[in-house]
């Protein structure tokens, strides 16, 4: 599993950033993002700190979310300030979307809502419940079977270190499917929210121009 | 389309052997979010997260530090300072002693780590880096090479490289000039930051999972800062989110901050970075002032020139000694110098110390010359394309380097006709200056320029690679070695060369993570060498083995080693062929051995750095690119409106890798020299620390007409993996071009025959400042 549920860190946080003239969206937004567990599973490792044990519960406001990931729900208590992209990576143990730069300026964290791309790290979980999120593990149907756009990746070497790529394809799956895909230009402008730091740009509008021909045959 | 080669199924080839077009092996892990990175890994129960704690001066002296409101924030388990580290307090790549972990009583620059909070997680720890009482005295901060240049503060001694008598050539020459250029930094901004995952092991042992492109290094950084033996440390590598030099030496300092708290815990501990941190703390590209002064002819041909090379290294040595040599080694590009004289200054300031990024101080040194060449084209009113073609290396005189080297695979003059022919460089230079005449704001230019890249460490030491093979009973091979994946693609082209020399299916070879306990005192992969120095080490290694199997063959069929050859998935022993897997479980069972490894350095080179003179390298890699610009002359904006590039990968290995190593690198240089600026503030902050400030190429901003190629028909001349050529690097300075066609652009403004005065990255901010100097200059003159 991904994070132990071990001890929680808790803070005012908000309260602590400001003091220290160092608060900003970021902290705001974010906040400790990180002490989300099953209250059933808590201890399990053995290892923990009692003091912040003892600050767990009156400090950290928390809530129990329902989320709806690639078709299952998952019933979690989280910190209300976690990002979705945290709930997925740390949570959950869907690591496939990345964290770049949790500025929302590197779109490596692109998943779905509702079928809309949106940027995992600017997304506070709670905002998310009971909408319908997919990640890149959810893209390909349950034979293993991929998503044209996938398979357009792979044939068009629309990558380099990979990084990057979950959110690309996530871009470019809504790129195609809401008909965004109509010219290169088109496409580039779509996509130039993904960051690809390799520079694989001429073949990601190459995979993405191949799919949208797949996708509509 | 699929670009990759067809399947075949014909006993008569493997699948996936040297020379064809495959995806990454990778890709469809990279495509479904299923591919690995260090952050991705199942973190052991336990595991704690770091940050450090980082300096808010350039320049300072630590009057007091008081972590006490660190050290009691909710989650912190532990809070690292210099005084818990048992080994030395050093992550210097080169032993110089002069990059400590955590800064004890001076900070040298803003970002510099004074101590690290290991905490519950993540977030906590971050937040408890806050809580940090520090009292400075803040000390004078030099922060420019010009601060440095006139304290004459450096982190290493002047080098000078030298042939002929350049002053008296200048000074005889018809005519002659003086210039300076300034040229920018670049931040890597590998997707994938710094991030090390630090286990503890039995007897105060550690694995390190680090995203590095030096595994070795880490090793010995982490057991020098844990005052153990180096075999007490494992680092492992599967692959980085985009390296690009920049985890090549910045990776050490995290995984020893995990590594020092794993082993203090007993408990494992990740230290991945914030990106700010990670854009605030870590090195950069180096910035360079270039100074030059030649001689020349009518018809622009040089008779003498000196350059004086001034690098901004930040506050500690790093690699710069290398990559400021490098600057120097590519000073010459692929002109030849009668007489030559290079100096070079390596600058100690209080920023971040800077390290290698693709190309390693050779993209600056090509930058200064073309910045010359155009400088003498503009000044002769030639076109520039005819005085690089005048300047050109040729045969013997004009064949000899500036460190005494002969150029004996010169290829450029024939490179530049096909691509000045195939881009029609001719013709669209007339209706370029045509179409100029008739646009008053919209102004457009055209540029080609060369690349010649010098291949091999020029350290001759670091030419040296290693690897493991196995085959396993069931014929199924395990391939090691000592290289980095970072995307570039080094993994398949090894395993392609492995599957080619057993002439097994690649499919049946398991690339595996790198690890120094598997291959030991490796080089980092760099200096484009990956695949030339593997590939050869793994070849080793399978010819090894593939010798033990045809001597046991031999034996066992009682036919001589010339009647066995080794055929797609099978081997013929005589007159009968059997399985390439049974011919293993035989071996198994007659006991042989089926693991080797291979090991490799490269030939014929040597360099004697007291006289600037040798061998370096073992061959050059070729390209040119044409581009084409237009720029806005009201607002300074550009756009790329074609590139042409012919590039020289030898016979390749894999296309598709090596042509996204093209396009790629020359994106990556494009956005280097156009619109990525690392700006400083007075007080020595970085204040474009993140992609919003910092403007990295994106989708929109490739160029619309994009023509790449590799140059067919055109092995290396030297002994190298299947006649391939490196890749990794050269293409990166194909992006000069872009460069100087907007500089091209802007001297259309006074009819080509004034240089603009247009410092690196050609920003809109600096190209309107160009056009406006430009501007005045002509309005002085009339």
């Amino acid at each position: 599993m991904k994070r132990p549920p071990t001890s929680q860190p808790t803070t005012s946080s908000g309260a602590t950033a400001r003091e220290d003239g160092v608060f900003n969206r970021r902290h705001f937004l974010v906040g400790t993002a990180t002490s989300a567990v099953l209250p059933l599973s808590f201890g399990t490792t053995g290892v923990r700190e009692a003091v912040t044990d003892a600050a767990l519960p009156t400090q950290v406001p928390s809530s129990s979310v329902a989320l709806l990931v690639n078709g299952r729900t998952h019933r979690l208590i989280l910190d209300n300030r976690t990002t979705l992209l945290d709930a997925l990576r740390e949570h959950l143990a869907l690591t496939g979307t990345k964290k770049g730069c949790d500025h929302g300026q590197c779109g490596a964290c692109t998943v779905h809502l509702d079928g809309e791309p949106i940027l995992s790290c600017l997304t506070l979980v709670a905002s998310v419940e009971g909408r319908a999120v997919t990640t890149i593990e959810g893209l390909a149907q349950a034979d293993g079977a991929l998503h044209p756009v996938q398979q357009a990746f792979i044939d068009h070497d629309a990558f380099q270190c990979g990084y990057c790529t979950p959110g690309q394809i996530m871009s470019a799956v809504a790129c195609v499917e809401g008909d965004r895909a109509g010219s290169d230009a088109e496409i580039r402008e779509y996509m130039s929210g993904n960051l690809c730091r390799c520079a694989a740009y001429p073949n990601i509008v190459a995979a993405i121009r191949a799919a949208k021909t797949e996708v509509r045959s | 389309m699929n670009l990759h080669s067809a399947a075949t199924a014909e006993p008569t080839t493997i699948r996936g052997g040297v020379h064809n077009t495959l995806a990454h092996d990778s890709a469809a892990k990279h495509a479904t979010g299923a591919a690995i990175y260090v952050d991705d890994i199942p973190e052991p129960a336990g595991t704690l997260h770091a940050a450090p704690g980082l300096s808010a001066r350039a320049r300072a002296r630590i009057k007091n530090i008081d972590l006490s409101n660190v050290r009691a924030a909710p989650g912190v388990v532990l809070v690292l300072t210099a005084a818990d580290i048992p080994g030395t307090n050093d992550v210097s790549p080169i032993g110089a002693g002069d990059d400590p972990l955590f800064a004890t009583e001076e900070v040298e620059f803003h970002g510099q780590v004074l101590f690290a909070v290991i905490a519950e997680s993540h977030e906590a720890a971050r937040r408890a880096t806050r809580l940090a009482k520090i009292e400075y005295e803040e000390l004078p901060a030099l922060l420019t090479v010009d601060d440095a240049l006139r304290t004459q503060s450096f982190v290493l001694p002047e080098h000078v490289m030298k042939r002929g008598d350049p002053v008296s050539a200048i000074t005889h020459a018809p005519h002659r000039m003086k210039g300076q250029f300034r040229l920018g930094g670049q931040e890597h901004f590998y997707l994938e930051g710094q991030a090390s995952l630090a286990v503890p092991m039995e007897d105060g042992d550690v694995l390190v999972h680090c995203s590095t492109q030096h595994p070795s290094e880490v090793q010995h950084n982490v057991a020098h800062v844990l005052g153990r033996p180096n075999n007490a440390v494992t680092v492992e590598c599967r692959r980085m989110g985009g390296g690009f030099g920049g985890k090549e030496t910045q990776g050490s300092q995290w995984a020893a901050i995990a590594a020092l708290a794993a082993v203090k815990l007993k408990r494992p501990v990740k230290c991945r970075l914030d990106r700010d941190d990670d854009m605030i703390a870590t090195g950069k590209r180096h910035d360079f002032r270039i100074d030059y002064e030649v001689g020349y002819d009518d018809q622009g041909r040089i008779l003498g020139i000196s350059f004086d090379h001034a690098a901004r290294c930040g506050y500690s040595a790093d690699l710069s000694g290398a990559i400021a040599d490098r600057a120097m080694f590519h000073a010459d590009n692929g002109y030849f110098f009668e007489a030559v004289q290079i100096r070079s200054r390596r600058c100690k300031t209080n920023t971040v110390s800077n390290t290698a990024f693709r190309g390693f101080g050779g993209p600056q040194g090509m930058l200064g010359i073309e910045e010359v060449m155009d400088a003498i084209a503009r000044e002769r009113g030639l076109d520039p394309l005819d005085v690089r073609r005048i300047n050109l290396y040729g045969d013997a005189p004009r064949n000899v380097t500036p460190y005494h080297m002969q150029v004996e695979d010169n290829i450029l003059p024939e490179l530049i006709t096909q691509i000045e022919e195939s881009s029609a460089y001719r013709r669209r230079r007339q209706e370029i200056t045509q179409w100029n005449r008739q646009n008053a704001y919209l102004k457009k230019g055209i540029a080609l320029t060369p690349v010649k890249f010098g291949i091999s460490f020029t350290t001759t030491h670091l030419n040296q690679a290693g690897a493991l093979v196995h085959v396993y009973t069931d014929g199924s091979v395990h391939l090691n070695h000592g290289g980095t994946e970072m995307g570039q693609g080094l993994f398949i082209k090894v395993a392609q060369v492995v599957a080619e020399e057993f002439q097994i299916d690649l499919d049946q070879v398991k690339i595996t993570p790198t690890n120094t306990g598997k291959v030991p005192n490796t080089s980092a992969t760099a200096a484009s060498s990956g695949s030339d120095m593997n590939g050869m080490a793994a070849q080793a290694a399978a010819r090894k083995i593939k010798q033990r199997l045809t001597e046991f063959a031999a034996e066992k069929y009682k036919v001589t080693a010339e009647d066995i050859a080794f055929l797609p998935n099978r081997v013929r022993i005589g007159n009968q062929e059997v399985p390439f897997r049974d011919l293993v479980k035989q071996a198994y069972m007659g006991r042989v051995s089926l693991s080797a490894t291979g090991y490799y350095r490269t030939p014929k080179i040597h360099y004697d750095r007291e006289t600037a003179s040798g061998r370096p390298f073992l061959y050059f890699a070729y390209g040119a690119a044409v581009s084409e610009v237009m720029i806005d002359t009201l607002t300074g904006e550009h756009t790329l409106l074609r590139v042409d590039i012919l590039h020289d990968a030898g016979k390749s290995l894999n296309p598709a890798i090596d042509l996204g190593q093209v396009e790629g690198g020359f994106i990556q240089g494009m956005g280097w020299l156009t619109s990525e600026e690392l700006w400083f503030d007075e007080q020595g902050r970085l204040r474009t620390h993140a992609p919003s400030t910092y403007k990295i190429p994106t989708c929109s901003d490739r160029p619309a007409d994009f023509r790449m190629q590799l140059l067919e028909n055109n092995p290396n001349r030297e002994e190298t993996i299947h006649r391939s050529k490196a890749v990794g690097e050269p293409p990166l300075m194909l992006a000069i071009s872009a460069f100087r066609a907007i500089s091209d652009a802007i001297a259309s403004i006074a009819n080509y025959r004034i240089l603009p005065r247009l410092d690196a990255p050609a920003t809109p901010e600096r190209v309107l400042f160009a056009i406006e100097e430009l501007q005045a200059r002509m309005e002085a003159a009339e």
